[in-house]
């Protein structure tokens, strides 16, 4: 038992333990110091009584404040979807192709099509919309069905190869093997003509055999010139990117089993704006084209367009500009 | 001390006790003098600074010194800080450590005694103390008086201009942050931001409650300077130090030591051993009763103290009285006090203030502030920095060469627009278009206006041929087009996949 005793220097009790000589003196601590520790304690009651505080079962006490955290971030949601309601009313009433004048808009447009697209394509387009084998890059250049402002709402809203909507983007490849509509070796000289479409592959023989069947079993989607019409989403098979790969066993696979990439029509599940936003994301992304103004005026009255601001695909977009 | 009573039945131990009130006394000195000149200075610095103006032409605010927080700018003068910048303030951050040290080894805790604002607004509030209730024993007589008429009004008053000296002090941050006359008018009208009150409230309670309620327990509880200072300073540095050579043994009273030396010098004419030996010290407390922080410098170097030598005044004032030499208590090295405690002469004070140790901070701290006004005077005030977007990293486009995407900002620190030009360096066959722009019109540079002391950002779109390799050196250059020029590059990669075609 340790022994307290009065430290002769300063007058002052000591607290009784000695550590190597060592001693501690029994200063008292200052009044003010318990004061403000008083004051902690009252303001921890009246916290526990004001705020949620202890867990219970399956849930926790309300507070008599009526706040939680989740309240205020649902209203701080609100107050960000009242904020934004003036930009998103002003996206739907401008038309598509009027979009890029407005630059402000645009930029807003964009923003929340990039925040869109990470909700809802990600999945099948990549985070920075680069894609995979047979999930478009959408920052090349290259564009099946048309890469302007309304084409890609179009291709937004109805998708590709939907079953039931009239409006989709539709076409479907021959399974020229699997069907026996070609025999092996011929669909090998088809790739060799398509690589040396492509300048993958010098000319030999087999191409030119190629060249021949591709005029007859081909050429009436992908073009006389293998450069692919927008109308049939068929590919151009004379440039340098390839959705399903390039090489000759990707070629002869495609031939043989055919291919036909499907996306949901995303009219069912998002409104209007977030439609507009998407493609204005995805037109800002680098291969965004201009919208080319139809060579004759060909309204299609049949088909009941889903909003105002979308049309029917541009019908003179065959080919690249 | 403790009582004979507390050795024979010792009562409960105090774990909290209550503050012992410090009435400091009113002093007059050459220190006293100094502390009222640093004290108008100081002030004079913190309350006009903020009304200067400062003609920076038509975009830029002329308020001379000014922390423009939504606009991001720092404005000191001729300087403009962008918070890219923000290395100058560290680089001023560093200085004053340093300045620290090399102040605290050279002179001691000169900082606290003068020039804290603690020091500085408690000694403010201790002035107008006196002013209403009076000196050291008249506050005594007033805190012991029963509460009457006189006491309350004398209480209300004090406080009332504590209150107004808070207010004032806490008004007059805010227009460091804001154009000042606009931003009086407003407050005056009530029109001010809420932020403008909030921290004119806050600094008013800190400097209602530090300055006039907590004083001298701030600088020994809460703040941490003293112990760094503590640390700092070595037998080298300037303290307030007791002469204990020669003010002990201690006498009590002037009557009682005046005849005892008179009686010893008699003495000592006859027999010199015979001399009592008799300090200088009378014991009289005038250098407790005026200390602002209530210590006994007599006791030694102390975490109290904080040097401000107006103990060196009253003390002086004492020894005037008494005939004595003044400095029983003054400005001394530990090192110089042993020397004359050994009858030895103290050392010269240009000798001390140049020992390495001070000229090695004062090397380090001349060169960072050296560097500074080297890169503050060659800075460019046309700025350029490229990120790469990298996802994707490149994008393989229809005929088959690849594009990078890149983010620019360019900074335009000048205040007026300007106009110019960006283009590419390296890459053969490169060529680069802005996001607003096609491919087809694709070019080795493009121009654009850039505003007035603004960041603008762009995004430009580089396309090469794949033919290269996987990586490419690629330079940014941004010119400006008008008379005075100026320019800043960038380096960067263009990227290619690794098989090329």
């Amino acid at each position: 038992m340790a022994e307290q005793r009065i430290d002769e220097k300063t007058g002052t009790r000591t607290v009784g333990h000695e550590w190597d000589g060592i001693e501690e003196l029994d200063t008292p601590m200052p009044r003010w110091w318990l004061y403000t520790f008083y004051a902690t304690i009252i303001f921890a009651l009246g916290y526990v009584v004001a705020y949620p505080a202890w867990p219970l079962v399956h849930d926790a006490t309300r507070g008599v404040l009526g706040w939680s955290s989740r309240g205020e971030y649902a209203r701080e949601v609100a107050a960000e979807g009242v904020r934004r309601s003036a930009v998103r009313e002003e996206l739907a009433r401008i038309p598509i192709e009027r979009l890029p004048e407005n630059s402000k808009l645009f930029e807003a447009a964009v923003a929340g099509g990039a925040s869109a697209f990470k909700v809802h394509c990600v999945q099948c387009h990549g985070s920075g919309a680069a894609g995979s084998k047979g999930y478009p890059n959408l920052n090349d250049d290259d564009w099946l069905w048309g890469g302007d402002l309304k084409m890609l709402v179009a291709t937004i809203t109805n998708g590709i190869r939907q079953p039931g909507n009239d409006q989709t983007h539709m076409s479907l490849m021959p399974a020229f093997g699997r069907d026996q509509l070609l025999k092996p070796e011929e669909i090998e000289d088809i790739a060799s003509h398509v690589r040396v479409l492509s300048a993958q592959e010098k000319p030999s023989a087999s191409a030119q055999r190629g060249a021949a069947l591709f005029a007859t079993n081909c050429a009436v989607c992908h073009g006389t010139d293998a450069k692919g019409s927008r109308e049939l989403g068929a590919p151009n098979l004379t440039d340098g990117i390839w959705l399903y790969g390039g090489d000759r066993e990707s070629i002869v696979q495609t031939i043989a089993n055919s291919r036909g990439g499907v996306m949901p029509a995303w009219g069912t599940r998002l409104d209007p704006v977030t439609i507009k936003m998407l493609a204005a994301y995805v037109h800002s992304l680098g291969g965004g084209e201009a919208i080319v103004p139809p060579a004759s005026p060909t309204p299609n009255p049949a088909q009941p367009a889903p909003s105002p601001t979308e049309a029917a695909p541009a019908p003179s977009a065959n080919g690249k500009p | 001390m403790a009582s004979p009573e507390d050795l024979i039945a010792p009562r409960p131990p105090r774990y909290f006790e209550a503050r012992r009130k410090i009435f400091p006394k009113a002093v007059r000195g050459s220190y006293r003098n100094l502390k009222w000149a640093i004290m108008a200075v100081t002030l004079a610095i913190y309350y006009v600074t903020p009304w200067l103006r400062w003609d920076r032409g038509p975009y830029a605010p002329d308020q001379a010194v000014l922390v423009d927080i939504a606009n991001r700018r720092f404005f000191m003068f001729a300087i403009e800080i962008w918070p890219h910048e923000f290395y100058y303030v560290a680089g001023l951050l560093i200085m004053a450590a340093i300045g620290l040290f090399l102040v605290t080894s050279s002179v001691g805790r000169a900082w606290c005694g003068y020039a804290c604002p603690q020091t500085v607004w408690t000694d403010l509030f201790l002035h107008v103390e006196r002013a209403i209730d009076g000196d050291r024993n008249a506050q005594i007589r007033l805190q012991k008086a029963r509460l009457g008429p006189s006491k309350i009004a004398k209480r209300v008053t004090k406080h009332g201009i504590w209150l107004v000296i808070s207010v004032l002090t806490g008004g007059a941050w805010v227009f460091y942050f804001a154009d000042a006359p606009t931003l009086a008018r407003e407050i005056v009208t009530g029109q001010g931001p809420y932020v403008a009150y909030a921290t004119i409230a806050l600094l008013t309670a800190t400097t209602y409650v530090l300055g006039g309620l907590m004083r001298e327990q701030f600088c020994i509880y809460a703040c941490p300077w003293p112990r760094i200072q503590g640390a700092m300073l070595d037998e080298k540095s300037l303290l307030v130090t007791y002469k204990y050579w020669r003010g002990e043994p201690r006498t009590h009273g002037l009557k009682r030591a005046a005849p005892e030396r008179v009686l010893s010098l008699v003495a000592l004419a006859a027999n010199p051993e015979l001399a009592p030996r008799i300090g200088d010290c009378i014991d009289c407390n005038a250098c407790v009763a005026v200390c602002p922080t209530g210590i006994d410098i007599r006791e030694g170097s102390q975490i109290g103290c904080i040097t401000c030598g107006l103990c060196i005044d009253a003390c002086d004032e004492v020894m005037d009285r008494l005939d004595r030499p003044r400095r029983l208590i003054g400005y001394s090295t530990i090192a110089d006090e042993q020397a004359a405690g050994d009858g030895k002469a103290p050392e010269h004070p240009m000798k001390r203030l140049l020992r390495p140790r001070a000229i090695a901070y004062f090397l380090i701290w001349a060169s960072i502030g050296l560097a500074m006004l080297f890169a503050l005077g060659t800075r460019s005030r046309l700025d350029l920095s490229v990120s790469q977007n990298r996802n994707p990293v490149y994008v393989r486009l229809s005929d088959g060469s690849i594009r990078n995407n890149f983010t620019l900002k360019v900074r335009n620190m000048q205040s007026r627009p300007r106009e110019v030009e960006i283009s590419i360096e390296g890459l053969p066959g490169g060529a680069l278009w802005s996001e607003t722009a096609a491919r087809q019109g694709a070019e080795r540079s493009i121009r654009l206006n850039v505003p007035a002391d603004k960041v603008t950002k762009l995004r430009l779109f580089v396309a090469a041929p794949s033919d290269g390799p996987s990586r490419s050196d690629l330079t940014f250059r941004v010119r400006a087009l008008d008379a005075e020029g100026g320019e800043d590059t960038h380096q960067i990669h263009f990227e290619r996949p690794e098989t090329g075609r």
